[in-house]
């Protein structure tokens, strides 16, 4: 919000639409830039067709919701009004994958970076901290053309100690490793830190790190960078069906040999119970635990990670 | 610029010269494409007419014209009727309408941004109007005094995009926008009456709080005058045209048929001759 309240005040065609969220957050934002704001009302096909009409007409404009709201609720609204036009409108969810946990699985958000980065023209932005989120924002805004931002909740830990340099469809190398890549999209970025702080500690395996906070278009350079490690292990708060991973394995799949490609993901299933995020992404396997003996899984046959297990 | 003849009468006779040749050109059209949906086109063709002989402030050799009146067609299949519309008032050539559902036309089946002229692509229904709406807000607030036209047909009122995008305009006081609908009564698989029923259809739309006139949607002095009349209470304007699906072709009128066959070469001869008759 900070981000985009500099922008604003910088800019007058940007412009913020929400579907009647943002409750405590947005009302200085309103106050300040009432010709720059709109509450939409719950009705979010409208807030994105009003969106594209507004970017018709010249404007930056923001759509703002939680969850699959301001994405599946809409979706044809998104594909055929903004992205069949190229129209300037930056969708923004809050709440990506299990953040609203307790709430039930209408509030999951994860399928939306697949149901996202199927359309034309849509750029896909899942940022790894808050660092990434305020340059993402900051990007999208001057990004000519549709983009979606998923972000997650707020409170999470901040992995850059200082500012990366940040350009939409171009990953960022938090930590360079020789024995296996680690890629990472959205808030997952912190766990894969821990996962290769672990590796090198407990197995030897020097892990690079690599927060690809642009889904589409892929950095398939980034990819094929990481042909030159042993393994290549995704990591996202999302379905297995269509995320980070398919991507990841779309890119590998044009190349002539490559790595083995582990892919930590949800199950494409819906939430079994009621929980919290910790709670639910546990059951999911999707901890520092579960990467962690994902990557020594996948390196014991070349004898390097598991070694030490190795009666060879 | 749109230049109607002075006089009333001199400039609905025009109108009326402008719809003939609107409805010959769409089933040509039709015709050579074997497509559909000429029932619609016909429906619409006077008011297309009225927007683009005289209403809509627009420039043909400047599509992009910022000062320009904003037409959207929200039933974007009767597209056949805004792209003769757009080529006879010279925003590309005539000769293009051949081209109508060819290969590697820039014409396609419903109404597609690129063709010079056209502000929006649409197709799926009950999209025109919320797009509608936000160009109008945009305009609004830019103090833009150019107005904002979206056609809709009656089925498209099924779809509840369309309500809350009604619900939205009269609420943020968007007088400068006016929604017309094509009721000709019959949707894709019957009427409208036995499908879902709108009625009553008027009082709908004055209780969301839009200005509402009621008009015959060919009666072409009639619709210039609710297109053009001043907008009345900071509110948006409603034209509720009724319209015959087929309207101008004996044997298409009030026919579902039409929602689907192309005219075949002997009929294609019959209605030019009707409507060249008119």
């Amino acid at each position: 919000m900070r981000a985009l309240t500099g922008l604003a005040a910088r800019d007058p065609r940007v412009t913020f639409l929400t579907g009647d969220l943002g409750f405590s957050f947005v009302e200085a934002f309103a106050a300040r830039f009432p010709d720059q704001y709109v509450n939409i009302g719950v009705a979010e096909q409208n807030m994105a067709g009003v969106a594209a009409g507004l970017a018709l007409a010249g404007r930056v404009v923001f759509t703002y919701s939680i969850g699959n709201f301001p994405t599946l609720r809409c979706l044809e609204q998104v594909r055929n009004d903004i992205c069949y036009h190229r129209l300037n409108v930056k969708i923004v969810a809050v709440g990506g994958g299990y953040a609203y946990g307790a709430l039930g699985a209408s509030h999951h958000a994860t399928e939306d970076l697949a149901v996202m980065r199927a359309l034309p023209e849509m750029t896909v932005v899942a940022p790894g901290d808050p660092v990434e989120a305020e340059l993402a924002t900051r990007a999208i805004a001057a990004h000519v053309g549709p983009c979606y931002l998923r972000l997650a909740k707020s409170g999470e830990p901040i992995v850059h100690a200082a500012p990366p340099d940040f350009a939409i469809g171009r990953a960022i190398t938090i930590r360079p490793g020789r024995d296996c890549t680690l890629i990472s999209t959205g808030a997952m970025l912190p766990a894969a830190a821990a996962a290769a702080a672990e590796l090198g500690r407990a197995h030897r395996v020097d892990a690079r790190v690599v927060s690809m906070h642009t889904v589409a278009p892929l950095d398939a350079a980034a990819v094929r960078a990481a042909c030159d490690t042993a393994a290549i292990v995704t990591i996202e708060e999302h379905s297995a069906t269509g995320g980070l991973g398919s991507a990841v394995a779309e890119v590998l799949a044009g190349l002539r040999g490559h790595p083995p490609l582990h892919r930590v993901a949800l199950p494409a299933a819906f939430a079994p119970a009621a929980g919290s995020q910790a709670y639910l992404l546990e059951r999911a396997g999707l901890t520092t635990r579960a990467i962690v003996d994902g990557v020594a899984a996948l390196l014991a046959p070349a004898g390097r990670g598991a070694s030490a297990a190795d009666p060879a | 610029m749109a230049s109607a003849p002075p006089g009333c009468a001199g400039r609905a006779d025009a109108y009326r010269a402008f719809a003939r040749q609107i409805r010959a050109e769409s089933l040509r059209m039709v015709h050579r494409a074997r497509s559909s949906h000429i029932g619609g086109a016909l429906s619409v063709a006077d008011i297309v007419a009225v927007l683009y002989g005289g209403v809509l402030r627009h420039d043909p050799r400047r599509p992009d014209w910022p000062e320009r009146d904003r037409f959207f067609l929200s039933k974007g299949h009767a597209c056949v009727a805004v792209y003769a519309a757009l080529a006879l008032r010279g925003f590309f050539p005539v000769e293009e309408l051949a081209t109508f559902y060819q290969d590697g036309s820039r014409l396609a089946g419903h109404i597609t941004a690129g063709v010079p002229g056209v502000e929006a692509s649409t197709g799926s229904l009950g999209h025109g109007l919320a797009i509608a709406c936000g160009v109008a807000l945009g305009l609004h607030r830019d103090r833009s005094a150019a107005r904002v036209f979206a056609v809709l047909s009656d089925g498209e009122c099924d779809e509840g995009s369309t309500w809350e995008a009604a619900l939205f305009a009269p609420h943020h006081r968007l007088d400068n926008l006016v929604a017309i609908v094509d009721y000709n009564k019959i949707q894709s698989m019957g009427t409208v009456k036995e499908t879902l029923d709108l009625e009553p259809f008027a009082e709908k739309w004055r209780a969301f709080g839009w200005n509402v006139r009621e008009i015959d949607g060919h009666d072409v002095s009639a619709i210039e005058a609710a297109l053009s009349a001043p907008p009345e209470g900071g509110r948006p304007t409603c034209a509720i045209a009724h319209t015959v699906k087929g309207r101008g072709v004996s044997f298409m009128e009030g026919r579902l048929l039409w929602h689907y066959r192309p005219p075949s070469d002997e009929e294609l001869v019959r209605a030019l001759e009707e409507i060249a008759g008119a």
